[in-house]
């Protein structure tokens, strides 16, 4: 089957008064944010600041309750789920997502098949990440956790996505392994210039390779600045980011 | 010793069948975790419309290929019409909807065709083989029904291992959400998914209905057999559901020969039972957790 014939959009990503309830629970609140092209978003807070919601209600997973999300010219919001990676959004979700009853590759296979992708972008993934052609035929179940954090980005490469949505690829990884993944996000940020919304709680190893940081508490976005100065603030790493 | 070899034969015929049934719950329940109780019903509607065809002048196989294609549509219409609206809902709405449906395709099919069970004509000819002298409890349409059920169940095999729809249909089984952010259709491939398996179903029906006769509630014990068959094997595993049948074929054989014909449902209780019991995630599972 071949794409819908519609284009998959490039541009900012752009979140404007983004809210998102759970029954009365107020998740996301008033967020605005926004990803260009090549570059990474790290989005920190503690657990329940609303994360997962945020990427989840941008991938149209649950519904906002007010607020927009637009790439390039183009509303999200109000999707179907399965036509946001037909708009150019692919997204990780927390732990992971790779499914443990396919093998290694069909996973990969399984990350193209909207758009008909040929067999060659596949060895893309495998020459980008050699420790996944080696476990091609294995069911991914039998995967470490580190090697299933890189076929999940993978198999989000495949679709050729010009946003990607990450969240918590370190989670559970030691610490090597972890800084390798951050590694492989700031790469493909460069050459892909994909525009990288990063979720993470490991503050510091996601600042290092950001460009900008977010930081949510209790679904407000307390915090929006370089990086590099967040990494810097002393109150906001005592407040919030905790290193 | 003939007895025994003609108890299997037999066995593994009707266990062949049987496998079918099971293995029609078990693509739905891989898929949707919802055991189909109306299957029963509806291959004993596509077996009726058979029967429809056949009688009205029309040869076997233009019936057999009309049961086929009916078992597709109603599949389809089953899950866009019902089971899509108990999706996500609790499991016991699922189980009321299959078992109204059951209930329903019964009392249409009375409506139209009768309660009086009316016999089915066989596929080939079921003398049994002669062999050095002595005739077999096995004939050519047993021939038929074993390969038959084997070519069904390992084209819908090459279908799942090797064609996109098979691993999009896969994916939405195995992980839903997953699958939709990667652009998987999953509502789609949920149709096809039970359309596939009522097809295989309405196959166990018109396999099966020169034995037990087209009545509106001829299938019953089919269905019980069919869902023993599946528990045996795992309810997850589709090799477990083949397998399952043809054990429980045979273990229902050996009972109805030496025990007595009317032991046979509740064999197959009692089988179920201790399935349940002793290993419920069915004789092949291996301490691999299972996902609930
Ligand atoms: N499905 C749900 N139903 C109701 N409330 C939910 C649901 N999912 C999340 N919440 C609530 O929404 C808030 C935000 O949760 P969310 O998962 O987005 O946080 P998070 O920042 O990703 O946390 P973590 O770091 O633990 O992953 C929490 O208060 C959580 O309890
Ligand atoms: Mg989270």
């Amino acid at each position: 089957m071949s794409a819908t014939g519609e284009q998959a959009q490039t541009g900012v990503l752009e979140v404007d008064g983004l809210c998102t309830d759970y029954g009365p629970v107020r998740a996301v609140a008033d967020v605005t944010l926004s990803v260009e092209p090549g570059r990474v978003t790290a989005v920190l807070g503690a657990n329940g600041a609303g994360k997962t919601t945020l990427l989840r209600t941008i991938s149209c997973l649950v519904p906002a309750r007010e607020g927009r999300v637009r790439l390039g010219e183009r509303e999200l919001l109000g999707s179907a789920v399965e036509d946001v990676v037909r708009r150019g959004v692919a997204h990780v979700p927390e732990g992971r997502g790779v499914i443990g009853e396919l093998t290694t590759e069909e996973n990969l296979r399984l990350g193209g098949l909207w758009r008909g992708a040929p067999a060659e972008d596949l060895d893309e993934v495998y020459e980008l990440l050699p420790a996944l052609r080696e476990r091609r035929r294995q069911p991914a179940s039998s995967l470490s956790g580190g090697e299933r954090q890189m076929l999940s980005i993978g198999r989000a490469l495949v679709a050729r996505p010009s946003v990607l949505l990450l969240d918590e690829p370190s989670l559970g990884l030691a610490p090597l392994i972890s800084a390798r993944i951050m590694e492989l996000v700031r790469r493909l940020a460069n050459e892909r210039q994909l525009a990288v919304l990063l979720v993470e709680q490991n503050a510091r190893s996601a600042l290092a390779i950001a460009d900008r940081g977010v930081v949510l508490n209790l679904g407000r976005v307390v915090a929006d600045a370089d990086a590099s100065e967040l990494a810097d603030d002393e109150d906001m790493r005592q407040a919030y980011l905790g290193f | 010793m003939t007895r025994f070899i003609d108890l299997t034969l037999n066995g593994i015929s009707t266990g062949t069948v049987y496998a079918a049934v099971a293995l029609a719950l078990v693509l739905i329940w891989r898929s949707t975790r919802i055991v189909n109780f109306a299957q029963g019903g509806m291959l004993m509607f596509t077996t009726f419309i058979a029967s429809a065809v056949i009688n009205s002048g029309a040869s076997y196989w233009v019936g057999f290929v009309v049961a086929l294609l009916s078992g597709l549509v109603l599949g389809a219409l089953v899950e866009r019409l019902l089971i899509r609206r108990v999706a996500g809902a609790p499991p016991l709405n699922a189980v009321i909807v299959t078992l109204g449906l059951l209930i329903l395709l019964e009392a249409v099919a009375g409506m139209i065709w009768g309660n009086t069970p009316r016999s089915f004509p066989p596929a080939f000819s079921i003398r049994g083989y002669d062999v050095g002298g002595t005739r077999v409890l096995f004939a050519p349409n047993d021939t038929f029904i074993v390969l038959v059920v084997i070519g069904v169940a390992a084209l819908l095999g090459a279908l799942f291992r090797g064609t996109a729809l098979g691993l999009r249909m896969r994916a939405s089984a195995f992980a839903p959400e997953v699958a939709r952010l990667l652009g998987v259709r999953v509502g789609r491939m949920l149709t096809v998914g039970w359309a596939l398996a009522a097809l295989v179903g309405s196959l166990a029906g018109v396999l099966v209905a020169p034995s037990v006769f087209v009545g509106p509630n001829q299938f019953d014990p089919i269905l019980v057999f069919g869902f023993t068959a599946a528990v045996l094997g795992g309810l997850d595993s589709p090799y477990g559901a083949a397998v399952g049948g043809v054990i429980l074929g045979l273990a229902l054989s050996y009972v109805s020969g030496y025990e007595g014909a009317s032991l046979v449902t509740l064999a197959a209780l009692v089988i179920l039972l201790a399935v349940l019991m002793v290993r419920p995630g069915g004789l092949f599972s291996t301490t691999r957790e299972r996902r609930v």
